[in-house]
Parts: C-alpha cells; structure tokens; sequence
C-alpha cells in the first residue's frame, strides 16, 4: 500500500519517536500492558508500516462493493439508519403492548420481543417448571391468544419485529404469520428476525430442548419455509452476543458465530434442494457491542470482510447479497455494574457509538437498571435517545466508515480477522461446528476466558469504575419495575379459559399431524401453523419435538 | 492433594434460568482452592438439588439464578433439605437479587447471598470461614 520510500521514512521516524519515547522520564508506559478488553495487546502507535502489506482495494475498499468491510449499503447511514430495535418484554403480553407502543411514540423504529423462560424453554405457564418464573424475564406467551393481545394495533405490515426464542422459533414464528395473515398484511410484505440459532444456545445460552442435530434439521426447516413463502423474513439471527456475554473474547465471538453460519448453510445445502443464493441473503447476525471501543469497530468490520469471503470463496454463491453481512448489535449487559448504575448510561453510550461506527444496521442500547431488573421506563428512554443523539446530534453518520485508512483500525481489523480464521480452521479440522459442540470445544474457550477476565478483575489488572475502583459506599438504591404477583395467575386463569374454550379434538389432531411431520421429514412449519391457529399451546407443539428428538441436558461442564 | 476438612460444595443452577457464567466461575475458584466441587448442570428443579445434595453429603450447597424466581426457588430448596432432615447443609445464593429480597430470603434459610461484583476471593474465604465439613 505504500512505497519504499514512504516506509523507510516512516523506520526512520519510528527510530526518533522511540528514543523521544524512552528520553520521557515521566513515562510509565514501558512496564505496563496496554490490552483490550479481549486482552488482545495494543501497541502505543500504529504507522503504515503496520498495515504495508493490505491493499485499499480489496482490504479496505468501498461501502457496497465486496468483501463490504466500510459496509454492505453503498450509501451507508446517509441512505438508511439503523433501526433503533430496543429488545423488551415483560409481565403479560398486554403489559408488553402497552411498553411497545410507547416505545414506538418514543422514536423507536422496529420491534425486538424478549420472553419470559417458560416460554424460552417451551414451557407453558402452567408447567410446574414455571412456577415463580412467568413474566418475569420477558412476557408470557403460551397460545394465539396471547400473540393477538401483544400485537394488538401493532401494524404489521409497517414495522418489523424480531423475537428473541430458539427451542420453540417455529412456534412463535408460527403466531406471527397468523396473526399477520388474519390481519391482512402478507406473508410477502412481513417483515422481522426469529433468531432461531440453536448452536449458540449450545454454546452459550443455554435455552435448550433437543439434542444438535433434530434443532439444525429445525432450522432447516424455517429457513427453507421462509425463502419460499416470507421472502422478507431473516429466519435466523447467528448470534456472538450470548458467546461473548458468557465471557469470550471478541476474537471468539466473532469466530464461532461465522463457524456456526458455516454449519447453517452447509445444514440447508445438505438437506433442502436449495441454491446458497435462493436462501443466503436472508440469514443475518447478532453481535455484542463490548466496552473496549476500537477492538469493537475491528471486529464488525473484520466480520462482514469474513463472511463476504465465506460466502463467495467456499460456498460459491453468485448474488452480491448472498455475500452481505447484515448485523443487529446489542450493547454489552455483561460490561454493566451494579454498583452506581447511572455510569451504565456512559458505558451503553460508548459501546452504541462502536456499534454505529462499525455499521451495524439495527441497535438495541441497554438501559442503566438491566444489571438489577428489567427496564424502567425512565431508563428504556434515556437507552433510546442515547440512539437518537447518536444519529441527529454528533455527526458520525455523514460519512461512511469513518474509520477506515486509520493505521490502528486497519491494523487491529486485520489481526482481528487472522485470529478468527485460526478458530475457524481449528472448528473445521474438527468436523465443524457440531463436531466442536459435541466435543465441548468452544464451551470450554468461553469458560477460559470467563474465568481470566474474573481474575484480572479481582487482581485489579482491569478496572470496572464502582465495582473495583472508586467504589461509593452506602448507595442509595434507584427505582426499579417490579413484576406484579398477579401476573402469573392472570396468565393462568387466560390459559384456563383458551383451553376450555379451543375445540381439543382439532388440537390433538393438529399435534398428530406434526408429530408426523416430524417423523416424515417434513416441513414442519405448515403443520406448526395449523397446530397455533387451533390454540394449541407452546408446550404442547414443544412436548411433540421433545418426544419425536429427544431432550438435551446440558452437561454441566465447567 | 489433602482434601481433608476441605468444603465438598454442590453448585446448581436452580429453575429455568441458563445464565451460568458466574455458577462456572465459582466452580473454577472453589475446585482451584481445593474444595470438592459437584456442578448440577442447568435447569435443575428444587427436588433434584435437595435430593442431590444429601445423596452426595454435601457441606454447603450454591445455588444460582438470575430469571428473578430466586424467592420461590430457594427457599423451596432450604425447605426439601430441612424436611429431609439435612438440617447441617448450609444454603448460599447468588445471581440477580434484589436488595430487599435478602432478608427475606436469609430469614427464610439462606445463609448468606454473593451478588454481582463481589470478588472471588470474598466467597472462598466466607466459605473457608463458615462451612466446617
């Protein structure tokens, strides 16, 4: 990238720098270890001669144009925004309508839905495994019923919406088509994300319900439904947030979320008769937007250069929009103190600008109470118009990556990208993705790498301001949103009433029918539909899959 | 290695909550310390853990949740052990718990509760302290 001479000027200039440097009596630096959060070390100035070997074009290049490191949209934010997709969810889904229309009076532009556990993990309210937990992650969603009562006067047809649920995504997805369908808007206009990405969960978030292969074969299933009947619909979101939220580090987050979209689009190609183009330009990310600023805005530009790559290079797809990366981006919950929560505020702040800078094309910004309980809605609107200010006020988004040609940044990209492809190579000489899971490969970097950021913590060698340094005593404790005891009998009596009301023939008949499907190989969306439509329950299209593939236990390594 | 009078501590994540992050990371300091660890896994109901802990003789059981049940579930865990006559197992918590529910759950037989931020080293020596196997 840069001439003969041009480089030895600059080891010329290295030279002097270095001995100003180590002239500055008052320097400190030489001894300590300036690293990332990541622990990835940085060094203290990036020059040409770091990144001599890149090229502009094909390593940095232009928004638009392969391999879509400044960005997959020519124009960038200038064209289009992010969506400001704020996740929420809590209490009955008349509770979780009533905060997703103030939301959207906020300024909010899509939908992002979080459930309670019982319905994360397929379980109805009334499960005994339920007991104590409804409503209190997220809402509640055990039939239609409850589906038609979270959207009521949503317009579907004008708004997107994401839903965070793995096990049981065909379920809910299954809500949303029949609600959108009854309401007139659809299945070709509809547009949203059912996250839908059973390795992670293997990996790290842990909401489980059949063993790897049958929850790939599901996904298959989805994906394959969604390219042919809801061409608008991202039928999986693969993630690296809740990798990197149970402690990896950004190079293994980056790493096992394109290892684990490698497995998606060799799951489809093996098992559908479907052209990587016909379905590749609906699959979409989720990353995490950690504290360390730059490492972040390597990282998303490393990922969209890898996954251009992937998609071109070894699975040969054609269409330009097979090869873009498109990405939601949460702020780090993991990166928030308990402690004097209203610094979370600076931290979620910090961390959307790297998401901004980085391109992400949707955001959901954590609110500064998420450390002790859901969000208050005090704090879900300084989350939002952290977003807003972002956009309108500082101007980061005039120009198009506006990092890029920065020695650091390309530098850091770089070594970003080669550190990922190790992981890559090393998951792949294993068989892939499943073949690591099983073996409990990236369970086990993560846990590694919990465990030593712990220690730098409780060592001091890495400092979260309130919790290990600067700590305040006697913290008056802030306001937060408390769970109502009555929703979980309010859930229960409204399932009571659905069951009782639902003709129970047509139910069992429709489970029947999926049961068979599952058997057969069958897509198994169509007979989800038919099952949802009849108010069956959550649990009881979710007990189906569980006795047709079986249950996983999580091994409980550690 | 003398594990003798060293804690035999079983961890377990209680309820439907799959955060197991710091259940993880305890179960590396404790094993590290010398302490005899048994880690359940998730996803465990109160029955399993209470019947875990005593076929397994365990000193001090750790339980883990962050989905909020933490009130139900603990104290259902503390109530199996007592009815169950395991009146010697002590019962420590820790995840995303409220400052107000503390008392209550203390009261009700929770030893003691680690929330978020504190130190490794501050649970392995309360344990040292108070757990005499």
């Amino acid at each position: 990238m840069f001439t003969a001479k041009i480089l030895n000027q600059v080891r010329q200039g290295m030279k002097r720098w270095l001995q100003v440097a180590e002239n500055n009596a008052a320097d400190i630096s030489k001894d300590k270890r300036f690293s990332t959060v990541s622990d990835l070390a940085i060094k203290p100035i990036y020059t040409p001669e770091d990144i001599k070997d890149s090229d502009f074009d094909s390593g940095t290049g232009y928004p638009g144009i392969y391999p879509f490191t400044r960005g997959c949209q020519p124009t960038g934010y200038r064209g289009r925004l992010w969506t400001y997709r704020m996740f929420s969810g809590f209490g009955t889904a008349a509770d979780t309508n009533r905060r997703w229309h103030q939301l959207l009076k906020d300024g909010e532009t899509g939908l992002s839905t979080a459930f309670d556990f019982p319905t994360l993990m397929g379980y109805d309210s009334d499960s005994p495994k339920a007991t104590a937990e409804v409503g209190r992650c997220g809402v509640a969603i055990d039939t239609l019923a409850d589906f038609e009562i979270l959207t009521r006067n949503i317009p579907l047809d004008k708004v997107t919406t994401s839903m965070t649920i793995n096990p049981p995504a065909s379920v809910l997805w299954a809500m949303y088509l029949v609600v959108a369908e009854r309401r007139g808007a659809g299945w070709d206009k509809i547009g949203g994300t059912i996250q839908n990405d059973m390795l992670k969960e293997f990996i790290a978030q842990k909401t489980l319900m059949c063993p790897p292969e049958p929850s790939v074969r599901l996904i298959s299933d989805t994906i394959e439904f969604g390219t042919r009947y809801v061409p608008k619909w991202n039928t999986v979101s693969i993630s690296g947030y809740h990798i990197r939220e149970a402690g990896s580090t950004a190079v293994q987050e980056l790493a096992f979320t394109l290892a684990d979209g490698i497995a998606y689009v060799q799951g489809v190609i093996e098992r559908k008769n479907l052209e990587v183009d016909a379905f590749a330009p609906r699959l979409s990310f989720f990353f995490d937007s950690h504290i360390d600023l730059f490492e972040e805005i390597a990282k998303f530009r490393a990922a969209r250069r890898m996954w251009a790559r992937i998609m071109r290079d070894k699975f040969k797809a054609k269409n330009p929009r097979s090869w873009w990366m498109r990405f939601h981006t949460q702020t780090a919950g993991c990166s928030l103190s308990a402690q004097q929560p209203f610094n979370n505020i600076v931290r979620t702040t910090t961390e959307a600008l790297a998401a901004v800078l980085g391109g992400t094309q949707s955001l959901h910004t954590n609110s500064m109470d998420e450390v002790l309980a859901l969000p208050s809605e005090f704090a879900v609107n300084i989350a939002l118009r952290t977003q807003q200010i972002i956009a309108e006020e500082t101007g980061v988004i005039n120009t198009i990556d506006p990092l890029a040609g920065s020695y650091f940044i390309e530098a850091l990209t770089n070594e970003i990208e080669e550190k990922a492809w190790e992981y890559i190579e090393k998951i792949g000489e294993m068989g892939g993705m499943l073949a690591a899971i099983n073996r409990g490969f990236p369970q086990a970097e993560i846990a590694s790498a919990a465990y030593h950021f712990q220690q730098q913590i409780d060592k001091k060698e890495r400092v979260v301001v309130g919790v290990n340094k600067h700590v305040a005593v006697g913290e008056a404790p802030i306001e937060l949103l408390k769970i109502d005891e009555r929703v979980e009998s309010e859930q229960l009596n409204r399932l009571r009433e659905v069951k009782r009301a639902r003709d129970n023939r047509k139910v069992a008949q429709t489970l029947n029918n999926l049961r068979m499907a599952c058997k057969n190989g069958q897509n198994i969306m169509p007979y989800v539909i038919e099952a949802v439509k009849e108010y069956a329950t959550e649990q009881e299209i979710c007990d189906v899959y569980r006795d047709v593939f079986g249950e996983y236990q999580d091994p409980g390594f550690y | 290695m003398n594990s003798e009078n060293k804690a035999r501590v079983l961890l377990a994540k209680v309820g439907l909550d799959g955060h197991d992050r710091g259940v993880k990371i305890i179960a590396r300091a404790f094993r590290d310390t010398g302490f005899e660890v048994i880690y359940t896994g998730l996803h465990q109901m109160p029955e399993q853990i209470a019947t875990t802990a005593i076929q397994e003789d365990v000193d001090l059981v750790g339980l883990s949740c962050l989905s909020g049940a933490h009130m139900h579930l603990f104290t259902e865990v503390v109530r199996l052990l007592r009815e169950n006559g395991a009146n010697n197992i002590i019962v420590i918590g820790g995840g995303i718990i409220p400052w107000e529910d503390i008392p209550k759950l203390k009261e009700a037989g929770i030893k003691e509760l680690f929330l978020a931020g504190t130190p490794l080293t501050e649970i392995v020596e309360w344990v040292e302290r108070e757990v005499k196997p």
